[in-house]
């Protein structure tokens, strides 16, 4: 299970800019680093983040290895109507991570 | 703005805490005004602090969650969790780490708040003990000190920690390493200076364990302590040496009465 910390607010005013934080916790390991054995640690890094609002995509980036661990996104979006903001990490080794708010706009 | 997250509600209330803190005017034991100690949490940019204010920026907190995660889940062959002895946190804990490190009682030898939590873990929960720095032990460690957040630091008067206690001062005067320097040499005669660019903190343990921007990730004392040794490139002690928790206690002594902030983000 993953660790998310995400801050958005509950409520919105409709036509509203709103700010969506998110905090994830992940080691973004570059692939370039070795280990105590002299071996090369695996890249391990999320390579993209999107989020939707209703199903419909509001933002979304790729990541690279020079993203430094637990990545912080900040990223701003117009309230258009009441629902769900949903956010969404996958990377290496399989990652997956989501994780869900609801808004109201009034 | 009509911003009413239970996240960004929760943000204001610890700013509110941490403002009151800073303004030398915390809860129980107010510094006086003319006291020239203050946290590394002064000494850090605006954006740091601010990272460190808010708890959703805060990279700390992601090891909160699991710490909190650790407090409810049941561990070992007495197949007990930490809340089954400690029940509610934010009674059973609260002050705990501002007064860390403590003599357990019957034992001869003091043990910082990780110390405490392992034993925990081998005496009561019988299950086996933490590795130093794994992310279980510090993640549990956030937990417990983000119950003391506001709290003044207060060190036990327990007789028995005395000798310890000195054996800690000894530690930060003395000159040690190649580049011949002691704790005090830094944290006292330079404090409030420059050493290659970076402010020099006045070295008071009030935010740990820390998230260092540095070390990507959460930190003990312990680590910090050990950062430093290599940097005055002293002989590195091994992760279980009483000399650490020595120290801790004497850095606890020399911060009395200062407000914690832990878990706190250092750059």
């Amino acid at each position: 299970m993953a660790n998310v910390l995400v801050n958005a607010p509950k409520t919105a005013a409709k036509g509203e800019t709103v700010e969506i934080k998110a905090l994830i916790l992940h080691p973004m390991e570059t692939g370039f680093r070795t280990g105590t054995n002299g071996r090369i640690i695996p890249r391990n890094i999320i390579e993209r983040f999107s989020a939707t609002w209703n199903g419909a995509e509001i933002f979304r980036m790729d990541l690279s290895p020079a993203i430094a661990a637990n990545p912080f996104v900040s990223f701003f979006a117009t309230a258009s109507e009441s629902g769900t903001i949903a956010l969404r990490w996958t990377g290496d080794e399989g990652f997956v991570a989501e994780h869900q708010v609801a808004i109201t706009v009034t | 703005m009509t911003r009413l997250g239970v996240g960004a509600s929760l943000v204001s209330v610890f700013a509110a805490t941490l403002a009151l803190a800073q303004t030398t005017t915390p809860t129980t034991a107010p510094l006086p005004p003319d006291d020239p100690r203050h946290s590394g949490y002064r000494d850090m940019g605006a954006e740091l602090r601010r990272m460190q204010d808010d708890d959703t920026a805060n990279p700390a907190m992601l090891f909160v969650q699991s710490g909190q995660a650790l407090w409810q889940q049941k561990a070992g062959a007495a197949g007990k969790s930490c809340a089954d002895c400690h029940q509610e946190v934010a009674q059973s804990m609260k002050g705990v780490a501002a007064r860390y490190p403590a003599l357990p009682p019957g034992a001869d030898q003091p043990v910082d708040l990780e110390g405490r939590i392992n034993l925990c873990r081998t005496e009561r929960q019988k299950a086996p003990a933490f590795a130093p720095e794994s992310p279980e032990l510090l993640g549990l460690a956030a937990y417990v000190a983000l119950q003391s957040r506001g709290q003044p630091i207060a060190p036990p008067d327990d007789p028995a920690l005395a000798p310890f206690r000195s054996v800690g001062e000894a530690i930060y005067r003395d000159r040690q390493g190649q580049l011949n320097l002691s704790c005090s040499s830094c944290h006292d005669d330079n404090a409030g200076k420059r050493l290659a660019g970076a402010p020099i903190p006045q070295g008071h343990p009030t935010g740990y364990p820390i998230y260092r921007l540095e070390w990507q990730t959460l930190g003990s004392l312990k680590r910090r302590l050990r950062n430093c040794l290599v940097g005055m490139r002293a002989e590195g002690w091994d992760w279980d040496d009483p000399q650490y928790v020595a120290l801790e206690l004497y850095l606890m002594a020399r911060a009395r009465g200062m407000a914690m902030d832990a878990p706190a983000v250092r750059p």
